[in-house]
């Protein structure tokens, strides 16, 4: 038996009322009308046997909240559970109510494999939420095309795959690298740059994007160093020397994890002080979440580029950040991820109305194109690639642990997953 | 009071219920999800039994049986990787032909020790050779040397904690932390579908038995007796001229090329292999399995693996927040209600009920495998 828990919070009110308030919310551009359950008998719109009855559609989370990951992935977690009561608030889907069942990966990808598998075969989920690290996508990610599984992979990632069966909510690497890095230069003078990063696929593989971005794209850049430390390491000081040898213009970091607290506070004992921007720090890797951990004082000045931080100041954005403190309480903080977590029911939502169906095919089919005005972040669309079209902004970190939002893209940026010249 | 038969009558009855088990009440009770999911369950019980020889008879506590269930499972990966690696299949990449991770960590060309791994029997030789090479380097740099109990224990551990990192650190050539996934046919036979996952699960279920055999016929053998006089009386072994090493490296050997079997059915079963698999808390959990099931009993061996890894399943899928204190009550209930494990169980409580059921006079009392003679 599985924990599946529906949200109640809306019995009582009638379907139309909470529609009629909800359509000025959710201002999706593919609200069609009525959505009545009755307009769209099951049997139309589930011809494949997924878990679908004439007034619930159940889908899956699946994320690690034991073991090390839990603390990264509690948010995701968090903003998916919002977005789908929210969502059922206004009605649900098709006239249909969410439930959910949620899995446990453990931090563990096997873990990850069985119990997608798990969600897929035997609960017949239309679609799951879920996976944070690569390597627990990439073990899911067979039994997704084996078994036509749709899944929602909330995490800004290294690239190099458009899975048909995964809808990326997240930025691709080139997208999260190249702007920041054009600000950096354009902005801030910076002409020399020390790459560092956890050793694993995503900084490896952001760093080379990175490293090929200086070296071919902008003139007079180079990379004086580039260096990995295993996930985990808790002893920067010799990296931390070599870079106050070669006085890089930028320090380009990409740690993740526990190291990150080592990390920022050795940089800091040793007297870089980021908010003399000599060398300026500029990080893909440190969100809200992880300033929680660090300590706001510890990375005071530092500056991250990403597509979403908390404080950004639009009306989405403010109903969001106000939903999300009111479900999971004042002290919550909202990172990157979080907020991809969180556009992830709203796009499935838009696919299927979009589709007419909860089919996998037709909602893949009815995918590219998908736009969301409601997003925290800003107008987000689907790209054919499965990625989303986003905006790129840098943020300064405050002592508060909050980001500043210093430069953000005028454009939306395009998602390129195996981009040309940087392979 | 060994018997000389191979089977006495009693083990022939556990022999007979666990086949019943596996080869009839398991796949007529379950769906083919849920029978893989055995299936994968039983792919440690290769590793328990290898532990119940090591641990339970010879007193070698080894924390690193990850390390040989990895290397087992990573040859196994190798193989089937190389398959899945056509050119036509990753004609996206930089280099095509070569498997994704190495192209995403820019290896132009396949590193020469993957290449051997073309080749299905050389594939299976290695799955087997090369953990009992790395057993057979270990035993032999620590056993002759007089290394044992807790200070082998640790070195153990810190073999699987350096292979971890080894294969993290080299993912170029390893894969690195996501471990090497996307695994397809075996010579063009597709090993995702259901039915291929049922074929594996018998073959998985024929491979159990023949190993469950093997370390019968050592327990059987003089060797058997030997091993657990050395358990219990080192020097005394020695001292009747025997080279006590010697039995030690051997007996270590045999359960590293069962935990590498093991591996090997972990990947075709599963899809993928992962360091995740190697360390320090998988290579626990197997020694807990092994506790569980009782470390005197083989056949305890197997069952323990079901029990835990299905308690953990099921628990887990219940209480997705709670699971982890579920597990942790389980093992504190079984160590403090029942020390010999579920063998132990069976042997003093149910198997004397069951006899007299039968209106027959109990067994003798002493236990089967020679508990500790202290």
């Amino acid at each position: 038996m599985s924990d599946e828990i529906s949200d109640n919070k809306t019995n009582g009110v009638s379907r139309r009322a909470v529609l009629a308030g909800g359509t000025a919310l959710t201002a999706s551009l593919f609200m069609p009308k009525g959505l009545r359950a009755a307009d769209f008998p099951t049997a139309e719109v589930n011809t494949t046997g997924l878990a679908v009855t004439d007034d619930t559609v159940t889908i899956g989370i699946l994320h690690s909240i034991t073991g090390t990951m839990a603390i990264s992935e509690t948010g995701s977690v968090q903003a998916e559970k919002l977005a789908i009561s929210q969502i059922n608030a206004q009605g649900g889907i098709l006239g249909r109510k969410i439930e959910y069942i949620q899995e446990d990966g453990a931090s563990d990808w096997p873990t990850f494999a069985e119990k997608a598998r798990k969600l897929l075969l035997n609960d017949k989920v239309a679609s799951v939420m879920g996976c944070w690290t690569s390597a627990s996508r990439k073990a899911v990610l067979p039994v997704f095309e084996q078994h036509n599984g749709f899944l929602y992979y909330p995490t800004f990632y290294e690239g190099l795959e458009e899975s048909p069966n995964v809808i990326y909510t997240g930025q691709e690497a080139t997208q999260q690298i190249i702007a920041g890095l054009d600000w950096v230069n354009q902005s801030k003078g910076a002409k020399t740059f020390y790459l560092l990063g956890s050793d694993y696929i995503w900084p490896r593989t952001s760093n080379k994007i990175a490293r090929k971005h200086i070296e071919n794209f902008m003139d007079g850049c180079k990379v004086v160093g580039e260096e990995y430390y295993p996930l985990g390491h808790t002893q920067f000081n010799s990296v931390i020397n070599k870079i106050r040898l070669r006085k890089p213009d930028v320090i380009y970091a990409i740690v993740v994890g526990g190291s990150n607290v080592a990390f920022y506070k050795q940089l800091k004992a040793a007297g870089i002080d980021m908010t003399q921007e000599k060398p300026l720090l500029l990080t893909i890797s440190v969100t809200e979440d992880e300033i929680r951990g660090i300590g706001g004082e510890n990375i005071d000045g530092a500056y991250a580029c990403m597509k979403y931080f908390q404080s950004l100041e639009n009306e989405n954005n403010l109903a969001f950040v106000a939903a999300f403190k009111e479900m999971w309480g004042d002290d919550m903080v909202i990172g990157d991820v979080t907020q991809a977590a969180y556009l992830g029911p709203w796009l499935w939502k838009a696919a299927v109305e979009k589709a007419g169906s909860f089919d996998v095919d037709k909602v893949r089919e009815a995918s590219p194109g998908v736009e969301l005005t409601t997003a925290p972040e800003g107008y987000v669309k689907v790209h054919e690639n499965h990625h989303l079209w986003s905006k790129t902004r840098v943020g300064r970190a405050q002592a508060d642990g909050q980001y500043e939002v210093v430069f953000e893209t005028a454009d939306l940026v395009e998602p390129d997953p195996f981009p040309e010249g940087y392979q | 009071m060994q018997s000389s038969a191979f089977l006495s009558r009693k083990e022939m009855i556990g022999f007979a219920l666990l086949a019943a088990l596996i080869f009839i009440v398991f796949p007529m009770m379950l769906d083919s999800f849920r029978l893989n999911l055995f299936g994968k369950y039983l792919t440690y019980a290769f590793v328990a039994v290898g532990l119940a020889l090591c641990w339970g008879a010879g007193g070698i506590l080894s924390l690193g049986q990850g390390v040989f269930f990895g290397l087992g499972g990573y040859c196994m990966a190798m193989f089937l990787k190389l398959e899945a690696s056509t050119p036509e299949n990753t004609s996206i990449q930089s280099t095509p032909g070569i498997p994704d991770f190495m192209d995403w960590n820019q290896l132009t060309e396949l590193p020469w020790w993957w290449q051997p791994f073309y080749s299905l029997p050389l594939a299976l030789f290695a799955v087997v050779a090369v953990p009992v090479v790395f057993a057979f380097i270990i035993g032999v740099a620590m056993f002759t040397r007089r290394v044992g109990g807790v200070y082998f224990a640790i070195i153990t551990q810190a073999f699987a904690a350096i292979l971890t990192i080894l294969i993290i650190g080299q993912q170029g050539y390893t894969g690195g932390v996501n471990g090497i996934t996307d695994l397809r046919t075996l010579l063009g036979w597709d090993i995702r579908t259901d039915e291929a996952k049922t074929t594996l699960y018998f073959v998985n279920g024929v491979l159990l038995f023949a190993v469950l055999f093997a370390a019968q016929y050592v327990r059987k053998s003089k060797l058997g007796r030997l091993l657990i006089a050395m358990r219990d009386q080192e020097d005394r072994v020695r001292f009747s001229g025997y080279n006590v090493a010697n039995f030690k490296i051997f007996i270590f050997c045999l359960g590293a090329a069962f935990a590498g079997i093991g591996g090997a059915m972990f990947t075709l079963q599963v899809g993928f292999m992962s360091p995740t698999l190697v360390g320090i808390v998988p290579s626990i959990e197997m020694v807990i399995f092994c506790a569980v099931g009782g470390r005197l009993s083989i056949l305890g061996a197997v069952y323990g693996a079901l029990l835990v890894n299905w308690a953990k399943t099921t628990f887990s899928e219940s209480f997705p927040e709670l699971w982890l204190f579920g597990l942790g009550g389980l093992f504190i209930a079984v160590v403090m209600l029942f020390p010999n494990g579920l063998a132990g169980v069976w042997s003093e409580k149910i198997e004397p009920r069951l006899l007299a059921l039968l209106g027959k006079a109990p067994a003798d009392k002493s236990a089967p495998d020679g508990a500790p003679a202290e």
